[in-house]
């Protein structure tokens, strides 16, 4: 009999536990639909997502800190039509179910308008749930093709194949270089994508691939194989689709090397001139697409970078670049649309997926337009380190 | 011939409990999702909760009552989600319907990480101890690499397959990758629910319990507490284990369909299937009990609620869970705070007692 009594308090537990989270939660959830209830027409429920903890923290604490940066102006000025923004930023830790997580916590809290998700993977799952939701979705910096799929879904950075198509058409219109070595990050997504697309554009441009280089992010700091390949094919141009870390390296071991080919790389080189222990004279001449130079001579930028150093105390890169943009591209369509927060979510995504393709921004990373597939229209600013410092190329 | 009896009485009554508790708790949940009382981040968390119990309940069979420390869990979750995510994409549309479909992707899940299990058992479960958490944690890592780098594609002309890049398949212009090397499978069907997870449990705690209390089970529990013993009585070691990680394996590859069925996306990432989540799965079933099929599943259940409850701390979110974690770890094994626990609780020992004297 004990048993029995045994398994019904066990069963009472559980019961318990789970009924106590269920309800706790529910208490939460009418809390914050009366709060949202309440607060009608009062602030926009803006939600971020992006890692803040693990490997990709860098990138997820730069879109906070950018979003944070425009959600303070804009606040300071008066919001969006006189609505003040609120901005919830939740940790993914660049992974797709803790992702989905962070976005169903965020609907609890009454989110209307998702800025996310930072990195490419999880941000597909969430769009899927987005679409599902029909919830407004905005990423600052998902880059594979698929983030985007859905028609309620836009970015604000270049998706993969568009930049390494780009970077192809830029040596080959600007006759860089006809021999071209890759090395690249097969285990990464961003890399591999820029890579496969600049590969296919580059026959068209009249370039010729003489070698590829892979590496995964198991192994990645003896670059000597890849370099001595591109050497002993002639190639007088590497092409370095991949972060700056490992890009510092493949520069050092190069010049150990005593083979002094040009490099070209995309905004993940954007950094470069930063990186500790790394000898500066050695990244002249490196030439890099990237929307956004944290030392351009523009007042928005300098406005953007002298708040964010006064703010955390070190200088912007191009996520934050990207997530300051996307808050104002919301600010924006919403304007347009006269978009108000006691219209439904599914309201909102409507009228913003109108307001979207009509805008035209004039952000940080350039003056964007969009089309309703959700892809970003605007110039890639080739620069050059020269002096210590990216020049704007022509 | 009574004690025997009464002892077969006492497993079936445990088994029936563990299988109570999974039905009670579905049916509340339930009642709590159509009384629209559950939020959006709990109703996203029922199916990976299905999945991590799955997990911890199969490695329990290894860990508990094979007595092996396996560290390669996850691997053989990858395997069963990347098979499965492929099947359903090659027959998304062609079988139908959809339900079936995944009634296929599970099974196809299950055959092969057991064909995986069966295949690096044989070497790996020549080892012991040390040894064979090391060689398990390899082949998990091993497993997870060969994933990030297959590429698949279907076009008119059938499946193309390479290990080099996409461009390679040398695919027409319509074909459709499937596999995308470390970019993994994008637009899996999402077949997963929460139904259907409670029935994969019930469904494993089926399998594991009555393996368990089997004949096979008890050789190899025999096999776990002495090997010479068992050896010189005429059981067959190499059968009886193999027979038990293979079973793991399967069912892990399960929990991997399920895993790979509730996103859109999956990719073969540290994370999600490398040695952090095989050693994530070991310690659910440490946390539970080892040989505690029960135990693991509640384990399961909170150390993956925890870390999304904490949510309002924010930073301090992972920091409060790892916290909880080395609590939890010291107090269950330290014999005055439990003495102090048990206290409160009903004493087990006198049970049998007392029916007995009824």
């Amino acid at each position: 009999m004990k048993k029995l009594v045994s398994f019904m308090l066990v069963a009472a537990m559980v019961a318990a536990t789970l009924t106590g989270c269920g309800s706790s939660d529910n208490a939460k959830s009418t809390e914050a639909a009366g709060e949202s209830s309440a607060a009608a027409g009062t602030t926009f429920k803006i939600g971020g997502i992006g890692p803040v903890t693990g490997g990709a923290a860098l990138y997820g604490l730069a879109v906070q800190r950018g979003a944070q940066i425009a959600v303070d102006e804009i606040n300071a000025a008066g919001g969006i039509n006189g609505t003040q923004i609120e901005f919830n930023f939740q940790d993914d830790e660049a992974d797709a179910e803790k992702s989905v997580n962070a976005y169903n916590s965020l609907k609890d809290w009454g989110m209307q308008m998702l800025m996310g998700t930072v990195t490419s993977t999880p941000c597909v799952s969430v769009a899927a749930k987005t679409a599902e939701d029909n919830m407004f979705q905005l990423t600052p910096s998902g880059s594979s093709v698929e983030c985007v799929q859905s028609d309620n879904a836009f970015r604000v950075c270049f998706s993969d194949p568009d930049q390494g198509k780009k970077s192809a058409q830029y040596i080959g219109e600007h006759k860089l270089a006809t021999k071209v070595a890759v090395i690249y990050d097969s285990s990464d997504t961003y890399s591999t994508g820029i890579y496969e697309s600049f590969k296919s554009e580059a026959a068209n441009q009249g370039i010729e691939v003489v070698a590829e280089g892979a590496f995964t992010a198991d192994n990645k700091t003896d670059f000597s194989v890849p370099l001595q390949q591109a050497q002993a094919a002639g190639a007088e141009l590497v092409f370095l689709p991949i972060y700056y870390t490992e890009a510092s390296l493949i520069i050092t071991q190069a010049n150990k090397m005593g083979y002094a080919p040009q490099f070209f790389g995309c905004d993940g080189l954007d950094g470069l001139i930063g990186v500790e222990n790394f000898d500066q004279s050695l990244a002249e001449g490196v030439m890099l697409l990237t929307p956004f130079a944290a030392d351009a001579q523009d007042d928005l930028t300098q406005k953007f970078v002298s708040a964010y150093k006064d703010k955390y105390g070190e200088t912007p890169i191009q996520f934050a670049a990207d997530a300051y943009d996307a808050i104002y591209a919301i600010k924006l369509a919403a304007e347009k649309e006269n978009v108000t927060p006691d219209m439904s979510v599914s309201d909102i995504c409507e009228a913003m997926k109108k307001g979207m393709t009509e805008i035209s921004l004039e952000g940080l990373t350039g003056t964007i337009t969009w089309t309703a597939s959700g892809e970003p229209d605007k110039e890639p600013k080739a620069v050059k380190i020269e002096n210590g410092a990216y020049t704007a190329m022509e | 011939m009574t004690v025997m009896k009464k002892k077969l009485n006492k497993t079936t009554k445990s088994n029936l409990i563990t299988y109570a508790m999974v039905v009670i708790v579905y049916i509340i949940v339930q009642l709590l999702v159509s009384g629209g009382a559950v939020s959006s981040l709990m109703k996203g968390l029922l199916v990976p909760l299905c999945v991590y119990s799955i997990l911890a309940v199969s490695l329990n069979l290894t860990v508990g009552i094979l007595g092996e420390l396996s560290l390669g869990h996850a691997g053989f979750m990858c395997i069963g989600a990347f098979t499965s995510a492929t099947f359903s994409k090659l027959t998304n549309g062609v079988i139908q319907p959809a339900g079936f479909r995944f009634f296929l992707a599970i099974l196809v899940g299950a055959v092969f990480a057991g064909i995986f299990g069966l295949l690096i058992g044989i070497p790996v479960l020549r080892l012991k101890g040390d040894y064979l958490a090391i060689v398990t944690l390899a082949f998990g890592e091993i497993i997870k690499n060969i994933v990030n780098v297959i590429y698949l594609g279907r076009d008119s002309h059938g499946i193309h397959f390479s290990i080099k890049d996409a461009a390679s398949l040398g695919m027409d212009a319509d074909g459709e990758m499937i596999i995308k090397g470390p970019q993994g499978i994008t637009g899996t069907p999402t077949d997963s629910t929460f139904t259907i997870g409670i029935v994969l449990i019930l469904v494993t705690l089926f399998i594991v319990l009555n393996l368990v209390h089997s004949r096979s089970g008890r050789a190899i529990m025999a096999i776990r507490d002495n090997r010479i013993a068992a050896e010189s009585v005429g059981i067959n070691i190499t059968k009886y284990k193999l027979m038990a990680f293979s079973i793991s394996a399967a069912l892990a590859g399960v929990a991997g369909v399920l895993y790979a069925h509730n996103l859109s996306t999956l990719t073969a990432l540290p994370k999600n299937f490398g040695y952090n989540m095989s050693i994530m799965i070991l310690v659910f079933v440490v946390l539970g009990g080892i040989g505690n099929i029960r135990g693991s599943i509640i384990a399961a259940v909170l150390l993956t609620m925890l870390p999304e409850l904490l949510r309002g701390l924010n930073d301090f979110r992972m920091l409060i869970y790892a916290i909880v974690l080395i609590a939890t770890m010291i107090i269950t094994n330290n014999e005055k705070i439990m003495n102090t626990i048990r206290r409160f609780l009903p004493k087990k020992q006198a049970q049998p007692v007392k029916e007995e004297t009824k």
